[in-house]
């Protein structure tokens, strides 16, 4: 477990040193997670290393959204007097983005299957 | 008898209370999804909400007190998201034969999340500043309160309405792609990490592995890409 966190941490941090180092407008935790594919790639055998802990991580991920979540209702009078168009928004606009998502995917997904048949 | 009260200012100077009430409530939140067999309107992560803060409410902690305990949860987004390397490390043999559908749907995903958020803002008549920190709101919270305040947008309300985000996209996500009834794993998940970021993928682990890798790398690749597309639809759509 802690030799997963090690590398965990490890990863972000060499991310967040770079991004920063750099001014690169991505989160320090996505370069971090590009950085442990490239190692994998290289050693292979640490997937199984790190998979009990990083198993647990990710079956739990719904719960180190919680302190956020809480942050909503704590800041809920920054929605000002837009609360309901905003919830109205956010419901129309997100439910587009999936179906245009999914609608393109799939799309993409019957073209190419077709070429390399 | 010990001094509820002196018992109390006690407890609440230290993060070890909204820790434990944290992981408590989720504990329970969890439980009660698991039990009624994770639907979609269970979303543990506004059960949780939901749970904590009539309790903050009635014991008058504001905000900041209570991040004080939760802040070791919310640092643990950071090596999580770094975790996400397994699942697409795992998946990578389907991921290097859909490489042209990920691509396409996220750049399709990424600009009908942001050019619909900023249209439906024009025609809801909503101020400037609310229209502009509404358009980063499908991705990562860093990532969406960076490009907020660098188009003129409020971070402070980005970050509420990134989290409304997640929210309602985990809920809406599984009775969508039924309606549709579309089965491929790889799609529905894909989608929901477009949309609606580290939430959506979550509810995306907790319905199918395969779901949660693909909804892993939406998300990791529409934080790449909403940063350079949302200040281009706002300097052609507003």
């Amino acid at each position: 477990m802690l030799q997963t966190l090690g590398l965990l941490l490890g990863c972000q941090l060499l991310g967040e040193m770079t991004v920063r180092g750099f001014g690169l407008a991505m989160p320090g935790p996505v370069l971090g997670l590009t950085l442990l594919v490239l190692i994998l790639t290289r050693m292979p055998i640490l997937a199984e290393r790190l998979r009990p802990t990083s198993t647990v991580i990710l079956a739990n991920l719904s719960f180190l959204f919680v302190p956020a979540g809480v942050g909503v209702i704590g800041n809920l009078e920054a929605l000002s007097g837009d609360g309901i168009a905003l919830l109205v928004i956010l419901t129309l606009s997100t439910v587009l983005s999936m179906l245009a998502t999914v609608g393109t995917f799939i799309g993409v997904r019957h073209v190419t299957e077709r070429w390399t048949t | 008898m010990t001094d509820v009260t002196s018992l109390w200012s006690y407890l609440a100077t230290t993060p070890l209370i909204w820790l434990t009430i944290t992981i408590l409530a989720y504990l329970v939140a969890d439980g009660v999804a698991r039990r009624l067999g994770n639907p979609p309107w269970a979303n543990p992560v506004l059960l949780s909400v939901l749970l904590i803060a009539p309790v903050l409410w009635l014991t008058r902690t504001d905000y900041s007190t209570y991040f004080e305990g939760a802040q070791f949860i919310h640092f643990l987004l950071g090596p999580a998201t770094v975790a996400l390397a397994l699942p697409l490390w795992d998946n990578r043999d389907t991921i290097r034969t859909s490489v042209a559908p990920i691509m396409l749907a996220l750049v399709v995903g990424s600009i009908v999340a942001a050019g619909s958020a900023i249209l439906l803002a024009r025609a809801f008549g909503l101020p400037m500043e609310v229209l502009l920190s509404l358009a980063p709101k499908s991705t990562t919270a860093p990532v969406a309160l960076g490009i907020s305040e660098a188009i003129g947008g409020i971070p402070a309300l980005t970050a509420v309405l990134v989290i409304m985000t997640g929210i309602i996209g985990a809920v809406a996500v599984t009775p969508l792609m039924n309606l549709l009834r579309i089965t491929d794993w790889r799609a529905r998940g894909f989608a929901v990490g477009v949309a609606a970021h580290g939430i959506g993928t979550a509810r995306a682990f907790q319905v199918n592995p395969v779901a949660g890798a693909y909804a892993g790398i939406a998300m990791a690749l529409n934080a790449l890409l909403t940063s350079l597309i949302v200040p281009l639809l706002v300097r052609w759509l507003v």
